[in-house]
C-alpha cells in the first residue's frame, strides 16, 4: 500500500513536471524578478541593483498613485455591473428560454465567437462609431437629438467602459450559462407547482443556484480590468490612467525598478481581490 | 407545448441587440474596408473599392506584415500542441491528489488571474538580466503559456469531472494496461474537448498582445505589428487588415468547430450499442 501510494506521487509529479516547469520559469521565477528589481536603482539608461526602498516610498508618496487605483477600482465595478446584468440575462434567455439544445448550443457558440478573435481589431472597430463624425453622432443629429457632433464619446472614460462591457461580458455568459445548465429542471417545476411566479422563481431559485457561475465570471471580469493596459489607453486617448499605464509608462521611460514596485503592488491588490471572491466558490468543483 | 410568456419575446429582443451589439462594430469595420480611394475613417464610403487590401500587399512602409502573420501562425501552432500535451498530462494527474498538488493549482490560478502586463514586464527583466536574447519564439511562446494553460487545465478539468470512470474500470477488468487504458479509452472519449483545447490555445496565442510586448524581442507578432500601426496608421487600410485577420480567425474557429462536430459523430458511431442487440 505504501509502495502504491508512492508510486502514486511520483506518478503525479511526473504528469505535471511540464506544467510546473513552465509555470516555474514564466511564472514565478518573473515575479521574483519584479520583486527584486522594485528594490533596485534605475538612471535614464539603465538599472543598477541596490536594495532601496525608494520607488515604493515614491510611489506611496505620490497623489497620482492612489488617483490612479480609484480610477482601476471605479472601471472594474462600473464593468462589473454591466457585465454581470447583460450576462445574465443573455445566459438566462439562453438556459431557459431556448428550448431545443442544438438551439441552445448555436446561440451559445455565436456570443462565443468573438472572444476568439483579436481584441485590439475589437477596439478599433469602435472608431467609425464613436468619432467626431461616426455613426453614432450623424444619427444624433439626423434624428434631432443633438446640434454639434458629441465629443465624449471616442477617447473618453465612457468609450472605456463601452470597450470593456463588449470586450469581456462573455466572460459572465460562459460561466452563468454553465452553471444554469445544471440547475435541475425538476426544481422549477416544483417551485411552479407550489405556485410561484416567474420572478419568485428567479429569485429564489436559479440567482441563487447560480452563484458561483457569477464569482467565477466576476473573478475573470475583475482580474482583466484591473490588468488592463491597452484598453485604456487606446479608448481614452491617453486622457485616462489606471494602474495598468501607470506601469506601461514607466516601462516605456526605462524606469523599470518603478515599474516594478507598481507591478508588484497591483499583484497584492488584485490576489487580494481574487482571495475574497474565491471564499464564495471552489472553482474545481464548478467547472 | 405549452405557450411561450411574453418575458420570451421580450428577452428575444435583447439577445438580439446583444448579438447585434457584438458583431456590428467588427461589420461595420469589413464594411469600411472596402472604403473607395479617397475615403477616410469614417462613413460616408467614398465608393467601393478593393484599394486597401492591394495597398495591403504592395506597400511594405507599415511594416512587415506578412513576417508578423507567418510569425504568429508558427507560434500558434506551438502553443497549441504544448497545450493541449501539457493540459491533457495535468488534467489526467489531477485527477488524483499528490503531494502538492494544491500549491499547483493555486499557481495555475495565479497564472489566470495575473494582470498580463507583470508576465511581460518579468519575463523581459528575467531574459534580459540573465544575458538571454528576448524572441518570440522563447520567452514570447513562455509568456504565452502562461495564459493559454491555465485555460487548457480547466477545461480538462470539466472535462474529467463529468468522466465516467466504470469505462476505465472496465477496461482494466478487462486486462488493459494503464498506458493501453489511456490510450484506447481515456483519449477517444475525451477527443472532442482536446479540439476545444486546441482552439483556445491557438486562438489566444493568435491575438495575444499584453503578454508579448515586452518578450517578443525585435520580430513582431501580428497583434503587436497592429498596435504599432493604430498610433500611426490612419487609413482603412487598417480595417482592411482587421478584416483580413478576423476572416481568419473566423476561418480557424470554423475547422475547429467542424473537426469538433466530427468527433463528435464518430464518437456517437462508434458508441456503446446498448439496446439494440435485439
Amino acid at each position: 500500500m505504501q509502495k502504491l501510494r508512492e508510486n502514486n506521487a511520483l506518478m503525479g509529479w511526473l504528469m505535471v513536471s511540464p506544467l510546473a516547469s513552465v509555470l516555474l520559469v514564466f511564472l514565478v521565477a518573473p515575479i521574483i524578478m519584479i520583486v527584486i528589481v522594485s528594490f533596485w536603482r534605475a538612471t535614464e539608461f539603465s538599472i543598477i541593483p541596490a536594495f532601496v526602498w525608494e520607488n515604493y516610498e515614491f510611489l506611496f508618496g505620490s497623489p497620482v498613485t492612489y488617483t490612479v487605483f480609484l480610477n482601476t477600482f471605479k472601471y472594474a465595478l462600473i464593468t462589473w455591473i454591466f457585465t454581470v446584468l447583460i450576462g445574465f440575462t443573455v445566459a438566462y434567455y439562453l438556459a431557459f428560454h431556448v428550448r431545443s439544445l442544438t438551439w441552445q448550443i448555436a446561440l451559445f457558440l455565436l456570443c462565443t465567437i468573438p472572444f476568439w478573435t483579436s481584441n485590439i481589431i475589437r477596439m478599433i472597430s469602435w472608431i467609425p462609431f464613436l468619432g467626431r463624425n461616426g455613426i453614432a453622432n450623424s444619427a444624433l443629429i439626423s434624428w434631432g437629438v443633438i446640434d454639434e457632433p458629441v465629443e465624449w464619446l471616442l477617447f473618453s472614460d465612457f468609450a472605456v467602459i463601452l470597450a470593456f462591457v463588449h470586450l469581456y461580458t462573455l466572460f459572465m455568459v460562459v460561466p452563468i450559462f454553465n452553471t444554469m445548465m445544471r440547475i435541475d429542471k425538476s426544481l422549477i417545476e416544483a417551485a411552479r407547482d407550489a405556485g410561484a411566479n416567474g420572478v419568485q422563481i428567479l429569485w429564489n431559485i436559479i440567482i441563487p443556484l447560480t452563484k458561483p457561475g457569477i464569482m467565477i465570471g466576476t473573478i475573470f471580469v475583475v482580474t482583466l480590468v484591473m490588468g488592463d493596459f491597452i484598453t485604456v489607453r487606446f479608448m481614452s486617448g491617453s486622457q485616462s490612467a489606471n494602474v495598468g499605464r501607470l506601469i506601461s509608462n514607466d516601462i516605456a521611460l526605462l524606469q523599470y525598478p518603478s515599474a516594478s514596485a507598481t507591478a508588484i503592488i497591483l499583484l497584492i491588490t488584485v490576489l487580494m481581490v481574487i482571495g475574497i471572491l474565491l471564499r464564495f466558490v471552489n472553482i474545481r468543483k464548478e467547472l | 407545448m405549452e405557450p411561450r410568456p411574453r418575458s420570451f419575446y421580450v428577452l428575444t429582443a435583447f439577445f438580439v441587440l446583444f448579438i447585434l451589439f457584438l458583431y456590428g462594430p467588427t461589420i461595420t469595420i469589413g464594411i469600411l474596408s472596402f472604403q473607395g480611394e479617397g475615403g477616410g475613417l469614417t462613413f460616408p464610403m467614398r465608393g467601393v473599392s478593393l484599394y486597401w487590401f492591394f495597398d495591403l500587399f504592395e506597400q511594405q512602409a507599415v511594416g512587415d506584415i506578412w513576417g508578423s502573420f507567418r510569425r504568429s501562425l508558427v507560434l500558434g501552432l506551438m502553443v497549441m500542441v504544448t497545450t493541449v500535451v501539457v493540459s491533457v498530462m495535468g488534467g489526467l494527474a489531477f485527477r488524483k491528489k499528490f503531494p502538492g498538488s494544491s500549491i499547483l493549482f493555486y499557481l495555475i490560478i495565479t497564472s489566470l488571474v495575473i494582470p498580463s502586463i507583470l508576465i511581460s514586464l518579468g519575463v523581459g527583466l528575467l531574459f534580459s538580466q540573465s544575458g538571454l536574447d528576448v524572441h518570440w519564439s522563447t520567452s514570447g511562446f513562455g509568456s504565452q503559456l502562461t495564459w493559454t494553460l491555465p485555460f487548457g487545465l480547466l477545461i480538462m478539468f470539466a472535462v474529467f469531472n463529468r468522466f465516467d470512470k466504470s469505462y476505465e474500470e472496465a477496461a482494466r477488468d478487462l486486462g488493459a494496461t494503464p498506458w493501453q487504458t489511456i490510450r484506447h479509452v481515456v483519449l477517444p472519449i475525451i477527443a472532442p474537448s482536446l479540439i476545444g483545447v486546441a482552439l483556445f490555445g491557438f486562438t489566444l496565442s493568435y491575438d495575444e498582445f499584453a503578454r508579448t510586448l515586452l518578450t517578443a524581442g525585435s520580430y513582431n507578432t501580428l497583434p503587436l505589428e497592429i498596435y504599432g500601426m493604430t498610433t500611426n496608421v490612419t487609413s482603412p487600410v487598417l480595417y482592411a487588415l482587421g478584416t483580413l485577420t478576423t476572416l481568419f480567425s473566423l476561418l480557424i474557429i470554423g475547422v475547429f468547430l467542424a473537426l469538433a462536430l466530427l468527433a463528435n459523430r464518430r464518437r456517437a458511431r462508434a458508441g456503446s450499442d446498448a439496446g439494440k442487440g435485439v
